[in-house]
């Protein structure tokens, strides 16, 4: 059976993958707009930095983003003048690394269906006196409501599985930082095979009906024709 | 009356547009040419969803664009409609929330009169609850116009909204374009490539070639200019507007008149006073010298002479003045040559056969 501490962590990893999903909504948005639709030069740099944790091994970014946030990184200076200390080994930190860790799988699906929706119907919004925000959220984002709920579950999910990242900014504080991930391998180093188990199962589970949804309500096209 | 000025160069290196233009306020102006010739892009300059470097557009009055002072007006503050060639539905709203779409963002809004007006003209009203994704090309075209109309604009735009449509379709639709020509009292401007949409519906034609205006002017005027390679074209022709005079049952025939003078129709069933549209193709025409005592062909008309031009395969191009009215011969050089005709001769013109538009 699930131990209370097992518990704790589970529910400490669906909040670390709430908060971090929503924020890269927020932030994946408007990336993903300007990269579906910008002629910058810029376009391709940006697209690999985003891409970046899809290939790199998650040691390597967890560590960087340790050494930044750390009491001599750029960014702990700035965390430590704000009087909020250093980010390492807190909840923020850990929501901060997940947002950087899973957003391509956020961005990607975004871009894509921002891509798929063309000129046309801002086209036609704009000659039906839409200005352009309006017309985001009146065409596109409708228009786009597929592509929106394979970037929230994909970004969710993806954000439970990490397992590295977390290892090295966030450590194994038990209800701040010790996600399940983390649990089950304190379960396997301890030879506690049937709690490990349990937990395991769990998000097999878990991850398996993610990709079901996927496959079978979204039919893996998230972006549908938007023109007719 | 009011005006439309409109003055656009722009340069993408492989296409130039270089225009300036002033067109009537009032019915169809047909913006005519082959693809690349530049009236798409014309059109989007005017709606603003292209930005001409140079440009200065005024509408009624108003400066829509003026690159010298850095004035733009943005696509969406511009009461325009604008009807793509492809409908351009919004899939995810039923007709009904597509027709409100733009009527639910003006400020002076002109209420549901001008909606339920266009909704009957264009015989939608049935479709309301249905989504894009289940209309037929020809339905979903004649909302997409309803929805430009339902804004009340001081303008309509219209890109080739035929054009993706097959023979039937088309068919379906222009009843509905003639109809709004008769009760729109704003300013169309209808982008197209086919010959057959200038002859039905356009009062202005306006000719464009490799981003030039050739020419522009009143419709038979324009289609019967010998600089312009329309009168050359196997189907030149020329659109007289006439007026229903006189009904001959007894030989099933309709007078019709027009500026200057009267034509023998076949019977043409509408009352007397009924406007209509004359199509009388150049090779239709020949030519004599005095009027001819004894002939089948019923319309014969004084005219005179306005210029003569070398067409292809050993042909002439004639223009004529009769009455008031422009009218292309397609003759041969040979019968140009015997007959010795010159600019500013009196003659008879012997119209074979016309076709009725309307």
């Amino acid at each position: 059976m699930l131990t209370p501490s097992d518990l704790g962590a589970l529910l400490l990893t669906f909040k670390v993958a709430s908060i971090a999903t929503l924020l890269m909504l927020l932030l994946g948005t408007p990336l993903a707009w300007w990269l579906a639709r910008t002629r910058s030069a810029w376009k391709g740099i940006i697209n690999a930095v985003v891409a970046l944790p899809l290939v790199l091994p998650p040691t390597v970014l967890g560590f960087y983003l340790l050494v930044l946030m750390g009491p001599a990184g750029a960014v702990g200076k700035i965390t430590t003048w704000l009087g909020l200390g250093t980010l390492p080994f807190t909840f923020a930190g850990l929501v901060i690394a997940s947002v950087l860790y899973s957003l391509p799988f956020v961005v990607q699906p975004l871009q894509a269906s921002f891509a798929a929706i063309g000129e046309q119907p801002l086209e036609a919004a704009a000659t039906l006196r839409a200005s352009p925000l309006d017309t985001f959220f009146s065409v596109v984002v409708p228009l786009a409501k597929p592509g929106f709920m394979t970037a929230a579950i994909l970004g969710f999910a993806h954000t439970v599985g990490e397992f590295g990242v977390v290892l090295m900014v966030g450590g194994n504080i038990p209800d701040k930082t010790r996600v399940v991930s983390v649990q089950i391998y304190n379960h396997v180093e301890a030879l506690e095979y049937s709690e490990a188990h349990w937990l395991a199962g769990c998000l097999l589970l878990f991850s398996f009906s993610v990709l079901l949804v996927l496959y079978t309500v979204l039919k893996t096209h998230p972006v549908a024709h938007p023109l007719k | 009356m009011t005006t439309i000025q409109a003055r656009f160069q722009l340069d993408y290196g492989d296409f130039k547009l270089d225009v300036d233009l002033k067109l009537p306020g009032t019915g169809i102006t047909v913006l005519f040419g082959h693809s690349g010739s530049g009236k798409t892009t014309l059109l989007r300059c005017i709606a603003g969803l292209q930005r001409a470097p140079q440009g200065k557009l005024e509408i009624n009055g108003r400066v829509w664009q003026d690159s010298e002072r850095g004035l733009f007006l943005p696509t969406h503050k511009r009461p325009l409609g604008y009807v793509f060639q492809e409908a351009n539905l919004f899939s995810h709203l039923t007709v009904w929330d597509n027709l409100h779409y733009g009527l639910k963002r003006i400020k002076q809004n002109p209420g549901t009169v001008k909606l339920e007006h266009a909704v009957e003209l264009l015989g939608i009203g049935h479709l309301m609850e249905r989504m894009p994704e289940r209309l037929s090309g020809g339905e979903r075209q004649r909302v997409a116009i309803a929805r430009a109309l339902a804004l009340n604009p001081e303008i309509l735009l219209m890109d080739e909204p035929l054009a993706s449509l097959d023979f039937k379709r088309k068919q379906e639709i222009l009843p509905f374009l003639s109809r709004l020509h008769q009760q729109l009292d704003i300013p169309v401007l209808y982008v197209t490539h086919s010959q057959q949409e200038v002859a039905q519906l356009a009062d202005t034609l306006v000719i464009l070639e490799d981003g030039r205006a050739l020419a522009s002017g009143p419709l038979s005027e324009t289609q019967s200019r010998l600089d312009v390679p329309l009168a050359q074209d196997r189907e030149a022709a020329t659109v007289w507007q006439a007026t229903i005079a006189e009904h001959e049952a007894d030989y099933h025939l309709t007078r019709v008149a027009f500026a200057g003078g009267s034509l023998s129709l076949p019977a043409v069933d509408a009352k007397i006073g009924t406007p209509l549209r004359v199509q009388i193709y150049a090779r239709d025409v020949s030519i004599a010298l005095e009027a001819p005592t004894a002939t089948s062909i019923l319309n014969v008309l004084p005219a005179t002479i306005t210029g003569i031009a070398d067409g292809r395969d050993g042909q002439s191009v004639v223009q004529a003045q009769v009455g008031n009215q422009a009218l292309l011969a397609h003759i041969t050089r040979k019968s140009a040559l015997m007959l010795g005709l010159q600019i500013g001769m009196a003659v008879y013109v012997q119209i074979k056969g016309t076709s009725i538009l309307n």
